[in-house]
This record gives structure tokens, sequence and C-alpha cells, in this order.
């Protein structure tokens, strides 16, 4: 089984911060791969790594291309949906030039993205700005499910959402992961429990735990990893 | 009263040269985080082209012919010139604002003092048609038919860009770019295209803002230096507008153009202080910062 | 080439300081490296040349803690620079004040306004804190054109007024040697401030505000505070290399004094010499003084018109080579001329702070 990422001894250094301390991991294709560890470890700075939007030295692969120097663009065309961890959705802009602009090549599944959130269809023409949280992170996870791509990166798509919602969107991803490599950073441990099979815990910028979704039945194990037991 | 109106007419005649000049500026660095001093290059390098394309040309092509050619031209001369500037000086430089700033600035000095070699730094007339310089008798008041022409310029450049960033997709994406440049990459999308594209629109409509100011406020005189003095206002007019909207310069250009002929006007006139009017655009920048530094239209930090 | 310690360094400054200070002694005659009737090296219009060199330099140097060490873009420098030309012109030789009062007036002004101008852009950030700067010291340019209360002299300038001079300067201001010295007097005393600020605490936390102002902020520091000094004592600086300028030129024309193109001139001798080294400041602003100078009696030279018009124009306008100069060092050489003498530990200093200078918000 080839493996959608692979990472070896990344480096980030973020304003005088050694964020990222030589982090290196797999993600295997097909299925959820689940980025774990307390707040401020580095999970969003991997996350923006791969995606070229931090500077790094090291060993990135991704769908096959060593993607360590390329600009971002050219990283994403490789086909990677990106949900980021604060929505940014552009508020400017309306529900559908948010995910005109998604659209690469001729590929967009509206039907699919549509199907998964109706709301969206009916709240086409409204101004981005204007939407719920709950709405716009819809519009975030539409955006990289739109063109069906092989890999998925989402960050703590659960934050800041009520727990009905919650339960909604898990099942939104694994429909996607059902056709594209998942890799999921995520605070919430019934989601990460539901959605992933595999783990990777990160502290302090490095990697100290690799291992199944299954270690997290451990308590002690989740303690110690992760400070609370988190989210049950 | 009617003095009032004919102040009101060319103070709107004034914004809408500044929003010409401003609107550029302001999306330019909304969009990419630099400040472009060689915008007032620009300005004069459309003026200077204006200038030759109205008296190079066969003057049996009629004054009006004339006019409207120079006036093209001085705005393809700005888009050439940004174009060229963004590919060549500025693109390099990604990911370090203050070389681009630099650079800007020195660019604009290099080629201001060419000018001054090739052309001399006095100020040379270009050959308008008669009816440009002439008012327009209407209702009592003799309004000239030159700040026409600049009104009539800017209402068109700013239907047109409005038109181009709520519909086209380079619009969209410079749009969904001036509010968060990373995720538009994010998306898959070469920014790098956009940046031309806005530095080659503020470019162009630098260079019609250098003619046109040419031909209605300085008497058909081009020289050198006259886009860095054009430059400080249309900053002004940025900064109360708020960086990176359209609609923001479009007001504050018509604030400060009107603020700028009244003042000078009805408190220059009176104290012979002459420099008032230019003063009090500094003051009003100055006003504006202390109640809201974001400018009036701009986003929050 | 590694620069092995500081000792070295001020050993360097020190002979050139004293070499400087000698220089009026020297009667030599340098036909190539001084142009057309400055070749004899303590001429008086060699010494002209290098009070003016001074004078900038040291105008350079404490715009570089400001801009350099503390990362503040400002593009009003000639503001404070034009209050220390025109006000202490007018108290000393036309209000007829004496020479204490006019300088304590002077600095006074120049302090005022730092203060209330600088509180106001430093509302602002970045490109927009530049654009405020650029526009206050506009508007001080339009105030002094228009000639408020016939004070100064509007577009034809302001000249001092030598019989009313205090006696013991006017002696000084008619010996071109005294200028010199005072001149480089005036350099030394602003190059040491400036020392002593940047290696003082407060200096380490302009290095901090320039690097990454948030953090600061965080961890309560007030940036606020520090960056209001650092534009305070910059300016101050630079109103008293006005001071000097119109001791050793005369006359104060607000196209020359008070104009943007000034402010644009101490950026690009920043730059040029080396942003946030100090030294660097004092080399770009010489250097940049002497090719305008240079280039200005090398474009007249009979030699060049014989070149076709497409060379001979832009070789003979100062201001294009300036600028072309300027544009090949931002490209190729950011650093500076500093950047390029002493590699690896200033070169990635230097080219760190261009990088770094604006805090995105």
């Amino acid at each position: 089984m080839t493996n959608a990422v692979e990472i070896s001894d990344l480096h980030v250094s973020i304003a005088g911060s050694h964020v990222l301390q030589g982090v290196g991991f797999s993600v295997p294709s097909g299925g959820v791969t689940a980025l774990l560890g307390r707040n401020g470890v580095g999970k969003t700075t991997t996350l923006r790594a791969i995606l070229g939007l931090v500077a790094s030295t090291g060993r990135i692969q991704v769908l096959g291309h060593e993607v360590v120097r390329w600009p971002t663009h050219r990283i994403v065309r490789l086909g990677i949906g990106y949900v980021p961890e604060d929505r940014d959705v552009f508020s400017g802009l309306t529900v559908e030039q948010n995910l005109r602009l998604a659209e690469s090549g001729s590929g967009a599944d509206y039907d699919e993205v549509f199907s998964l959130f109706p709301e969206l269809k009916t709240r086409a023409r409204q101004r981005a700005g204007t939407l719920s949280g709950g709405q716009q992170q819809m519009l975030s996870i539409a955006r990289a499910l739109l063109n069906h791509r092989p890999l998925l990166l989402i960050d703590e798509p659960s934050k800041g959402l009520a727990p009905k919602i919650v339960g909604e969107f898990a099942g939104v991803l694994e429909r996607a992961a059902e056709h594209s490599t998942v890799l999921l950073v995520e605070q919430n441990l019934s989601v990460v429990k539901r959605l992933a099979q595999r783990i990777v815990v990160l502290d302090h910028g490095e990697v100290v735990h690799l291992g199944e979704v299954t270690d997290l039945d451990d308590p002690t194990l989740v303690r110690q990893l992760l400070g609370v037991a988190g989210a049950a | 009263m009617n003095i009032f109106l004919v102040l009101t007419f060319s103070g709107v005649a004034l914004g809408a040269i500044y929003f010409l000049a401003a609107s550029g500026l302001s999306l330019i660095y909304g969009l990419m985080d630099v400040l472009n001093f060689a915008h007032g290059l620009f300005m004069t390098l459309g003026a200077y082209a204006g200038y030759e394309v109205a008296t190079r040309l066969p003057t049996s092509l009629g004054a009006p012919t004339l006019v409207i050619l120079a006036i093209a031209g001085a705005t393809i001369a700005g888009a050439l010139a940004a174009g060229a500037t963004e590919l060549i000086l500025i693109r390099p430089l990604y990911g370090k604002p203050v070389s681009q700033i630099l650079i800007t600035i020195g660019l604009d000095l290099a080629v201001v003092g060419l000018l001054m070699g090739g052309f001399g730094s006095t100020a040379l007339q270009i050959p308008v048609p008669l009816w440009l310089i002439e008012p327009t008798h209407i209702g009592g008041l003799f309004l000239p038919n030159a700040s026409f022409l600049a009104i009539g310029a800017g209402s068109i450049v700013l239907f047109g860009l409005e038109l181009f960033l709520a519909r086209t997709r380079y619009g969209i994406i410079i749009r969904a770019g001036v509010e968060n440049r990373e995720m538009v990459r994010a998306l898959g999308i070469d920014v790098g295209r956009a940046f031309t594209l806005v530095f080659v629109i503020g470019g162009a409509m630098a260079g019609l803002a250098g003619i046109l100011y040419s031909i209605v406020f300085s008497g058909d005189l081009v020289s050198p230096n006259q886009g860095d003095s054009l430059l400080i206002f249309a900053f002004i007019v940025v900064v109360i507008g708020g960086l990176g909207s359209i609609r923001g310069s479009a007001v504050a250009a018509l604030v400060v153009g009107l603020l700028q002929q009244y003042t000078s006007f009805y408190i220059g006139g009176h104290s012979g202080w002459a420099q008032i009017g230019d003063l009090s655009t500094v003051l009003l920048l100055a006003v504006v910062l202390e109640w809201r530094p974001r400018g009036l239209f701009g986003r929050v930090a | 080439m590694r620069w092995p310690s500081r000792r070295a360094g001020l050993l360097v400054g020190a002979v050139f300081l004293g070499l400087f200070i000698v220089l009026p002694f020297i009667g030599l005659h340098v036909p190539w490296v001084l142009p057309g009737t400055l070749d004899i090296v303590n001429s008086t219009g060699t010494l002209e040349v290098l009070a003016l060199c001074f004078m900038f330099a040291g105008v350079a140097v404490g715009y570089d803690l400001m801009f350099g060490y503390t990362g503040l873009m400002s593009l009003g420098p000639v503001l404070y620079f034009a209050v220390g030309t025109y006000v202490f012109d007018i108290a000393l030789t036309h209000w007829g004040w004496a020479l204490v009062p006019s300088l304590l007036l002077t600095f006074g002004v120049s302090l005022v306004l730092a203060v209330g101008l600088g509180a106001i852009a430093l509302r602002v950030h970045g490109i927009a804190f530049a654009m405020v700067t650029l526009a206050f010291a506009q508007a001080f340019y339009f105030l002094v054109e228009s000639n408020p209360h016939n004070l100064t002299g509007g577009d034809t300038g302001l000249s001092l007024s030598y019989n009313r001079l205090p006696s013991f300067l006017s002696g000084a201001v008619s010996n071109t040697r005294s200028l010199y010295w005072i001149a480089l007097a005036f350099l030394v005393v602003a190059y040491l401030i400036v020392w002593l600020v940047t290696e003082s605490v407060t200096g380490h936390v302009f290095v901090a505000i320039r690097e990454n102002e948030l953090r600061l902020d965080v961890l309560g520091v007030r940036p606020y505070r520090f960056k209001m000094i650092s534009f305070a004592v910059s300016s101050l600086i630079a109103t008293g290399g006005g001071i000097v300028y119109i001791l050793v030129i005369g006359t104060a024309v607000p196209s020359v004094v008070a104009s943007t193109t000034v402010t644009l001139s101490i950026l690009i001798m920043v730059v040029l010499g080396g942003a946030g080294t100090r030294w660097g400041a004092v080399v770009g602003a010489m250097v940049y003084i002497y090719l305008q100078q240079y280039l200005d009696k090398v474009g007249a030279e009979p030699s060049f018109t014989r070149l076709p018009a497409v060379l001979r124009v832009p070789l003979s306008e100062p201001q294009f080579l300036l600028g072309a100069i300027f544009v090949l060092f931002v490209f190729f050489a950011p650093g500076g001329i500093a950047g390029l003498v002493v590699r690896r530990r200033i070169r990635r200093a230097s080219a760190t702070t261009l990088l770094s200078v604006f805090n995105k918000p």
C-alpha cells in the first residue's frame, strides 16, 4: 500500500521559534489518519508545512512528489482539499463564489456537495460573512470536497460547533473518507475514534506516538499524551 | 452660491482624478502588501505618453481625435509600465515586502531622472482642442469642459471596476486575495497572475489620472515631477478610504477633492494662505486616523 | 572574509575619524578621486562637500535607529530636518535670539512635533504608518512654501542673516574649516547617541519590536513607548542635522530641505550602506553624496557629448544613475555595503532587518 503523504525530518521555524523539530510519519493511502496533541504542539504547522504555507526543511512527499520547495498552489493542484482551522471562507464573496474559486478543471461535483449540505444550496447567493459559524464550516468543508480530491487535510473541523452538528459533520467526513485519504487534526476524541484508523501524536514539535486508534481506549496513555481525557 | 457650485464641480473632478490614482494603489496594497512608490511614475509616464501622442501624430487628424488618442496612449503607457515593473522588479522579490517598496522608490527616482534628462525639467504643453479649454454655460454657471471629461472618465472606471470585481473570475480572485491571499493559494490558484493583473489595472488608471490631471488642473502642462506630487494625495486618499477598498477610495477621493477646493477658496482666498487647501487634506487624514485608524472602509487589521 | 572582532571595527573607525579631523590641513592634489575643482583635498569645495557628507551621515545613522533597529519605516524625517533649518535660522538670525535659546527652541519644537505627530502616526502600522508620516512631512512642506506670517520666505527660501549672527558663530560660519569641524562633531555626537541607545536595554527592545512586536505585547512590554522613544530620538537627530545644514549652506529652500526627496535620499543612504548596522548608514551617506557630486560633474564632461543620445542621456543624469544603482543593490545586495563587506553574521542580520521590518497584523 502506497503512502499518500510521507514526511521525514521536518523542521519548521516561525519567528525565531523552532516549532517542528524533526517530525516524521506516513499517511497510508485510503482511510483516516488522525494527528493529535495538546494545544500548540505543532499540528496545524505540520499541515501548513505540507501545503507549503510555511518554510520548512526536511522531506515531504505528497502523492508521489517531493514538494518541499514547491509553491503552495502547485502542491494543492496535485489533488489536495484543505479545511483550515479557522474556516477562512471569503466573507465578502457569496457562498456560490466561494465554491467557484475551489473548482479545479471540470471535476466539480456540486450535486454531491449540495446533497451533503443542502443549506448551502439555499444560501448560494448569500454573502459568506453573514453565515453562522456552523454554516461557514459547512462551506469550508464543501470547498475541499468539491472536486473529489485524493487527499484531504482537515484541521479541527469540530472546533466551536454544537455537539449535534459535530455528529453530522463526522458523518460527512466518513463519506468523504470512502474516496479520499484524510489527514485529520482533531482535539475531539469521540470524532477521532469514529473516523480514524491510525493516529500520530505530537508533543513539543516531535512525534511521540504512532499507532492505531484503538490505543486511545487506554485512559492512562491518553492522559499521558494529551493531558486531559479529551471530549469523549 | 454660484461659486459654491462651481467649486463643488471642480472638487468632484479633482476627486475623480484622485480616485483613479488611489484605487489602483489601494488594490495593489490590499492584494500584494506592496506600497507602490512607482505609482507616481506611472502617472507621469501616462502624461508624457499622452504628450508624445498628441504632438507626434499628424495634426490632420484633428484636435479631438488627437486628444482621445493621447488619453488612450496615456492609459496604455501606464498599463505597460506597470506590467513590466511587476514582472521584472516586483515578482522576483516576492516575500520581501520592504525590498519591494525600496525598489519602487529606486525605480521612481531613476526613471524620473531619465524623463528629466530626455524631456528636460521644464513643463511641456499638450495641444488640446479649444472646446476642452472652454467652459459650458449651464444654468448661469460656467463649468469647465475638461472637468466633465475627468468626471466622466472617473465614473466609467468606477463602474467598470466594480463590475469586473463582482462578476469576472479574476475579479473574484482579486477580492478573495485581498481578504486572504494564503487561502486563495490553498485553493490551488496561482495568485501571481492576479498580482500582475492588478498592477496593470492600477497602472492604466494611474496613466489616465496623470494625463487628466495635466489637462484639467495643470493647464495642459506635463512635467517630470507631477506624478510624485499627485502621489501624496493619492496616499492620503488611500489611507482615509481604507487600504484595499475600492468603495473607500471613491468616497475618500470625493471628500478630499471637495475639501481641497473649498478650503483653498474660502479660507485660502481670504487669508492669502495659498497652501491651506493642501494642508487641510493632511489635517483630515490626522482626524480620520484618530477616530478610525483603519480608514472609512478598511478592514480590521 | 569574516570580520574578526568589534575591536577591529572600532580601530578602523578611529583611524578614519583621525583622518577626517586632520584633513583640512592636507593640501594634496588627488585628481581622479575628486572631480573638477575638488581635486585638492582641503579645498573649500571639498570641505563643503565633506561637511555635507558628515551632516547627512549623522542624520542617516539617526534614521537607522528608527528604521534599521526598530523596524519603523517612517517616510517623514525631512520634516524634522526642515524644522532644524527653519526654526534655528528664524530664531537666531531673524529674531536675534542668542545661541542657546535658539537651540532650545529648535529642539523643543522638534520634540513637540515628534511626540504629537508620532502619537498619531503610531496608531497604525507598516505601510499606513509610512503613508501617514509622509503626509505630515508633506504638510510641513506646504506650510513653509506658503510663507506664513512672512516667516519662511516661501518658494525662494530663507537665508541665514549673517550680520545678525552672534560674533563667535559668524567667525565660524565664514570659515569653511570650522563648518567642516562642526559637521564632523555633529556626526560624532549623533553616532555616539545612537551607539549608546542601541547598546542599551532600550536598544534591545527596539530590535525585539522589529522582530516580533506581537510577542512583546503579549509579554506585557508596551511596545508603543519604545517606538515613541525611537521615533523621537531619530527626529531630534534629524533636527540637529538641519541646524548644521543651515550653518554650512546658509540658505533653506523648501524644494531642497523640506521635500520628500530628502526623505528618500536618507532611506537610500541607509539601505545602501546597510540597515541596522549603524556604520553602514554612515558609509551609505558618504557614498551617496559623493556619487551625487561626482556624477553631476562627470555628466558635464565634454567627452560625453560625443556619445549617442541613448547612452548620453541616462549617463548624464545623476538621479537616474543613483536610482539604478539603488535598484541593483536592493536586488543583489539587500544587506547594503555593510552586508557585502562583512559576511555571514552581519549580512544575515541586515537581510533579516529588511525582511522583517513590517509587522503584519
